[in-house]
């Protein structure tokens, strides 16, 4: 009897170990299998078609060429490997112009067969229209539409993903932001949360240490919405006027929140790897006629370096990570940053502002999935590489 | 004139005391034993003569302990010169994890010796004075974690006599090493004494026997006995002396 209840017991730890895995394991799936299929998606707008004439020898055109079309940036054939003609934009709001109302239809019921009549006659014409007026016997041949490259999702400078006709979905612009959201953070509390895990671990009295370990602590606690809204209403306007800036929301303000918020991060682990050095270490070192400075410095950080390092990757990563702060007070400009005073606009915030607004299943939601893969894998590879360190420490 | 001597010391921890009354006076190039047991206040009083109590919060001393007539708890006393001159090897091994050459030039840097060849030089010399230096001259590179115990406690006593100091003190040196590292400490604290005064803690009284010219006995804080070598194991003219020396207790 005892024996059966005992198995029970280890039977509900294993399964619940079981599920935890399987809920992460699952999640990284769902969210790489839709990331992936924005890959296989076509660019152009949903329930649309681009047609062309017969007789054009143009099958495909790329989302950036057709962003150039719109824009008249490519406005010949040619430039697309065609004949040498130009290009004669055609949407349904054209329609007016070319054929009367009675020829159209009161209820717009020949609208089909105006769009035919006119992609045939017209040999230059690339016409734009729901799909749900495509006429059933065509005279027009659609154009394909290719989905956007891993290269061209990475590389691109433009993050519009609702643009029409094609939507632009370059990541670049995102991921430097969140890269120089980061790096300003880290720059801004490396030294001051080196600085305090020092005074913390190696200066400051017991009691001292009793009264500021928890305060630093309690930093972590902080819902990040208060961060955001601390850094909305007196750091956003506090670089808005130091600066003489338009606008206070930018890379800059991101970055000191981000950096108060990953303080009790750098601070705690790196005070924890500053107190696991042998005291045996400084003894020898003070022995030899070292100052405590000489200590510190020479033998106690290098002790404790790569300890250090790993709460600063750490830091780094609930960094990259952190959307609601970020959100509110970066100005969420989705421009590739020249400068930290500009607005600038982080994947996270990518996700949290847009997910709302894009169509489920669609290009723009699997595009955010995307985002959401990139975050992840960078978030993994910081994770292992402190793993690593730690790992390599403990063997030596 | 002494090398080193105490008058009346008495050392606290908060409010217990840990040694009363301490008075006694070593002489230069000799070696000086510590024995008693466990809690009896030898290491304390050794780390005094360094200064390294100080690390410690809530202790009192009072009482003097004169370093060639100085007394090291004056006010202006320079405690980083102090213990430039006082070198100190503690009971573990605890070479830096660094270079063996690193370990040795630590002190030299710290103390702001800057050319190079001087260091070289002094960090031979260290090493050659711990007797190191034939098994280590083609590995100074190496990081000083891959010796033995026994060289890893000579390096650490090399690394304590590149500041050239002139007392030398030893807690426990061979406590952590096996006998034949013991052994070729031992024959290491008898050549040093030419050019060192050395006091080395021990819980060996063989080794004390040993190595040492005089020995101390405390107990409870309190030195009993202080006399040559030979007397205190032969001859000890208190009874409690005698108890410990012939192992009735400690």
């Amino acid at each position: 009897m005892k024996k059966i209840f005992e198995k029970i017991q280890v039977g509900i730890l294993a399964g619940s170990s079981l599920v935890t895995s399987l809920t992460v394991i699952l999640i990284i799936i769902f969210l790489f299998s839709e990331g992936i299929g924005m890959f296989h998606e076509s660019q152009l707008e949903e329930g649309y078609v681009l047609t062309v004439n017969e007789a054009n020898p143009v099958t495909e055109i790329d989302a950036t060429s057709i962003k150039n079309i719109f824009d008249q940036n490519i406005t010949n054939w040619k430039q697309l490997g065609g004949k040498d003609e130009e290009i004669n934009l055609f949407s349904i709001d054209d329609l007016s112009d070319f054929y009367s109302d009675e020829q159209v239809g009161s209820d717009l019921e020949y609208l089909d067969t105006c769009m035919n009549d006119y992609v045939k006659n017209h040999e230059n014409t690339l016409a734009y229209f729901p799909r749900k007026n495509l006429p059933e016997n065509f005279h027009g041949k659609e154009i394909q539409v290719g989905s956007i490259s891993v290269y061209n999702f990475v590389k691109g400078k433009d993050w519009l993903p609702s643009a029409s006709p094609v939507a632009q979905l370059g990541v670049l612009p995102l991921l430097l932001g969140t890269l120089w959201v980061s790096l300003g953070a880290i720059l801004l509390a490396l030294p001051f949360g080196l600085a305090c895990a020092i005074y913390m671990a190696e200066i400051a009295h017991p009691s001292v240490r009793k009264i500021l370990k928890p305060i630093i602590e309690l930093l972590a606690g902080i819902p990040s919405v208060v961060y955001g809204f601390f850094g909305l209403i007196v750091i956003v306007p506090l670089i808005q006027k130091l600066f003489h800036l338009d606008v206070g929301e930018t890379a800059l303000a991101g970055s000191i929140v981000l950096g108060i918020m990953a303080l009790p991060t750098i601070v705690s682990i790196a005070e924890d790897a500053i107190r696991n050095v042998p005291n045996t270490m400084r003894e020898a070192s003070l022995a030899m006629g070292a100052s405590q400075w000489q200590t510190i410095h020479k033998v106690v950080l290098p002790y404790a370096k790569s300890g250090i390092l790993a709460g600063i990757v750490l830091g780094i990563g609930r960094a990259v990570g952190e959307t609601m702060a970020v959100l509110m007070v970066t100005g969420n400009a989705a421009n590739i940053p020249h400068s930290y005073l500009q607005p600038v606009r982080t994947i996270p915030a990518t996700i949290a502002a847009e997910l709302g607004e894009a169509s489920y299943g669609g290009l723009h939601f699997k595009a955010l999935f995307a985002l959401g893969c990139i975050l992840f894998l960078f978030t993994m590879i910081l994770n292992i590489y402190v793993q690593l360190v730690l790992k390599k420490k403990r063997v030596k | 004139m002494s090398q080193l001597e105490t008058k009346n010391l008495n050392f606290y921890y908060g409010s217990s005391i840990a040694l009363k009354n301490i008075s006694m006076a070593m002489q230069k190039n000799s070696v000086t034993a510590f024995i008693g047991p466990s809690g009896c206040g030898k290491s304390t009083l050794l780390r005094l003569f360094n200064r390294m109590n100080d690390l410690i919060d809530g202790i009192k001393i009072e009482g003097e302990v004169l370093i060639e007539g100085n007394n090291i708890y004056a006010p202006k006393v320079n405690v980083e010169g102090l213990r430039k001159q006082v070198g100190m090897v503690f009971q573990k091994p605890n070479p830096f994890p660094k270079s063996i050459w690193e370990n040795v030039a630590f002190g030299l840097k710290v103390n702001g010796i800057k050319s190079t060849s001087e260091i070289n030089d002094r960090v031979e010399l260290a090493l050659k004075q711990s007797a190191l230096w034939d098994e280590v001259k083609s590995i100074l590179q190496r990081s000083a974690l891959q010796l033995s115990g026994g060289q890893q406690q000579r390096l650490c006593i090399a690394r304590a006599l590149a500041n050239e100091p002139s007392i030398l003190l030893m807690d426990e040196p061979a406590s952590a090493l096996d006998p034949i590292s013991t052994a070729k400490i031992e024959e290491l604290i008898y050549e040093l004494k030419e050019k060192f005064t050395i006091i080395i803690v021990t819980h060996s009284m063989q080794q004390a026997a040993r190595v040492s010219d005089r020995t101390a006995f405390f107990y409870m804080g309190e030195l009993v006995e202080y006399d040559e070598t030979k007397t205190i194991f032969t001859n000890p003219s208190k009874e409690r002396t005698t108890n410990y020396v012939t192992g009735r207790f400690g």
